[in-house]
């Protein structure tokens, strides 16, 4: 689960890391009410959606609008929220759709000595928390991975005695930190690493670390996901989840019991577990068509979840047709058809379908499909499903 | 010959009076049954609170200690709810009982990061979680496969998902191919087993002759496998890696299977493949023809 920055920062200044000052804004006058209280003589104003390059990014309805803006007074404050407010941002992220933005976070200017970035995640090879650290703040931090992979620190630590001072120092003086800085780090690095276990995050980063002109370090920027599958002991953080922010669709089958993910192709798929959904994604590619979605219906698909599956589909208006891809092991390929053909007939199926089964009574499952007498195709491998569907659709 | 799983291998199953930990346990005792029968493999079950009760003929314990010691339990098939699963995995290790086979899916990341410490220098082995579980054909089936699927035969089978896993013993068992071993290793950020020690035990197992892994995106154990195989595997290689279409930085199903970023996109792990020698499948309907490629190979 993502959450937005506002809310990153104020769990984080909870737990006691310093966040500068900033006020969350819904209207301009919020806006220039929220610059009046900082009192200070800048502010910066930040759109809050979920994805990143937000000060890159540009608004459709105003072009030369950026999402990420400097203001010097509250009326400059308003004027910028009133175009940023109900407006789109596109950025690197988003895709060309873009976000729509509805919350603004007012935050006071600091004095930017340096920038610096600070990462939390899981690593799979230690097999536990690593903190990365790098001087190359405000960058993507995957560019500089690429580019300068000398310049990443990676400092696992243990899950249960959490970062050690002394690997806090060590990360503070390799970042070249001095002074009251190494201080300063050592509180702050122990914190993220706590709040990260803590939280159960799959993901923390700190991008850019701030290190003002007097040695304090500040967060410039958070971004916090959680661990989908430890939400059942965060129950305190479920409130913080925008659905705005998602793709209703995958919320949708969420809610159902499926695995879902929209794509940008026009080729539906309906597979059970999520490497063979995932390999009928390449295998239409392979073929030359376009998946427009993942979808995995777990192991015990029944009638409601393959039903459910068809609409969330047939709900996205690319999809020209489908291609539904079922081994049948302890789930027999038989009781999977009497789930598709029931659906069929809930939903009123128009466009073309290619059914591939393979498995347990896959005989009983084929013949009850061609007996059916619905417009269904029967693909008799992967490959001769693949092909099928993707002809289909130039049909 | 086999890896992990012989004739000597006596499973229990912890959460054995669940829905589906009862299910796949009659299964797997059906499996036993039919290809060594007379022979007890598949020894009874726990749930905390329901020891010194049966269920279908399971006799059931309250902790995997007593189990182990009134069965001689050697392996552990866990079906315990994803919030309690850690603790059972634990539980297994503490008890000793030898290799820990968690089928599980959903478990906290940061939970298998606790086991993952605890386990160190274990002298018990842990596949999974979220896996299939593993099968040694005609000998022990351990796991959530369909058994009949699984041929008799001499590859050696590492596999990080499940359906993936099924449809490559299908297209095996249609030209004529079987397995030593089949292992579903689990698509989590955090398992167990990875495909190194896999390789290395098929490697040195006179029964397998060749290897198929099947890998997806995310992290670099495939990479790392590539460089292993490099250094240690002479037995034939085949692979395939799912999710070439995947977008970056979404969450495929598998929660290990996130692309972001560059690293551990398919086309990497491909290309490291098939630079130490391994023939990769391009499409999934090529798993089994490629392991037979990659035997022809060396011919």
């Amino acid at each position: 689960m993502k959450i937005h920055e506002y809310q990153a920062k104020q769990l984080l200044a909870k737990s006691g890391v310093k966040v500068p000052r900033g006020i969350v804004a819904k209207t301009p006058d919020e806006a220039a009410a929220a610059f009046t209280e900082l009192g200070g003589a800048l502010a910066v104003v930040k759109s809050q959606i979920h994805a990143g390059g937000r000060g890159k990014g540009r608004f459709k309805q105003h072009p030369d609008q950026p999402g990420v803006v400097l203001v010097k007074s509250a009326d400059a404050a308003k004027d910028h929220a009133a175009r940023m407010l109900g407006s789109t941002l596109v950025t690197i992220q988003t895709g060309a759709e873009g976000k729509a933005v509805s919350t603004l976070l007012i935050e006071e200017g600091l004095k930017i000595a340096k920038e610096m970035y600070l990462g939390v995640v899981v690593d799979r090879e230690s097999g536990g928390p690593v903190l990365i650290a790098s001087t190359e703040g405000g960058m993507e931090i995957e560019v500089v991975a690429h580019n300068n992979p000398e310049k990443i620190l990676n400092e696992p630590y243990d899950v249960e005695a959490g970062l050690q001072p002394y690997q806090a120092r060590n990360v503070a003086y390799r970042l070249g930190l001095e002074g009251t800085s190494i201080r300063a780090a050592e509180k702050l690095l122990k914190q993220l690493c706590q709040f990260f276990v803590d939280n159960d995050c799959s993901m923390v980063e700190i991008n850019p670390l701030v290190v003002t002109a007097d040695g304090d370090l500040i967060v410039g920027d958070a971004k916090v996901t959680f661990d989908d599958n430890a939400m059942f002991r965060h129950q305190d953080l479920l409130p913080l989840r925008d659905l705005a922010e998602e793709e209703p669709m995958e919320v949708q089958a969420q809610a159902s019991g499926l695995s879902y993910v929209k794509l940008e192709g026009n080729l539906g798929c309906l597979v059970n577990g999520a490497g063979l959904a995932m390999s009928t994604m390449d295998i239409i590619k392979y073929h030359g068509g376009a998946p427009a979605n993942f979808l995995d219906v777990g192991g015990g698909a029944n009638v409601d979840q393959v039903t459910e599956a068809f609409r969330i589909i047939l709900a996205d208006p690319n999809v020209k047709g489908i291609l539904v891809n079922i081994f049948g092991g302890i789930m027999k390929c038989d009781t999977i058809v009497t789930a598709l053909l029931s659906a069929y007939d809930k939903i009123g199926i128009t466009i073309p379908l290619v059914v591939r089964l393979e498995g347990t009574n896959v005989e009983i499952a084929r013949k009850m499909l061609a007996d059916s007498g619905k417009k269904i195709t029967i693909g008799t491998d992967l490959t001769d499903a693949a092909k099928k569907a993707v002809a289909s659709l130039g049909a | 010959m086999s890896i992990l799983v012989d004739k000597h291998t006596k499973i229990i199953c912890q959460g054995i009076t669940g829905k589906s930990g009862l299910f796949h346990s009659q299964q797997c005792r059906a499996y036993a049954k039919e290809h060594r029968p007379g022979e007890d493999v598949f020894v009874g079950g726990c749930t905390p609170g329901k020891g010194g009760t049966e269920i279908d003929g399971f006799p059931v314990f309250n902790t995997v200690e007593q189990a182990v010691q009134k069965t001689g339990a050697n392996c552990s098939l866990i079906f315990v709810p994803p919030p309690f699963a850690a603790d059972a995995i634990l539980e297994a290790n503490d008890a000793g009982i030898g290799l820990i086979v968690c089928i599980t899916e959903g478990i906290p990341v940061l939970d298998m990061a606790r086991v993952h410490r605890a386990m160190q220098g274990s002298k018990n082995r842990l596949i999974g979680p979220n896996c299939p579980g593993i099968i040694t054909p005609g000998v022990a089936k351990i796991g959530i496969m369909p058994g009949y699927i699984h041929k008799k035969g001499t590859v050696g089978l590492i596999s990080k998902s499940g359906t993936l896993t099924y449809e490559a013993a299908w297209q095996m068992g249609n030209i004529g191919l079987g397995q030593s071993t089949a292992v579903g290793i689990g698509g989590d950020p955090i398992i167990g087993t990875m495909y190194i020690d896999l390789l290395k035990m098929f490697q040195d197992d006179p029964a397998t002759e060749s290897i198929l892994m099947i890998g997806e995106i995310g992290g670099n154990a495939e990479i790392q496998a590539a460089q292993f195989i490099k250094e240690y595997v002479t037995k034939p290689v085949a692979a395939f890696i799912a999710g070439a279409t995947a977008p970056p930085g979404k969450r495929m199903g598998h929660a290990g299977a996130i692309i972001s970023g560059g690293a551990g996109t398919a086309a990497e792990k491909k290309a490291a493949l098939e630079a130490v020698g391994v023939v990769v499948a391009d499409s999934p309907a090529d798993m089994g023809t490629a392991v037979k490629r990659a035997i022809d190979k060396r011919k």
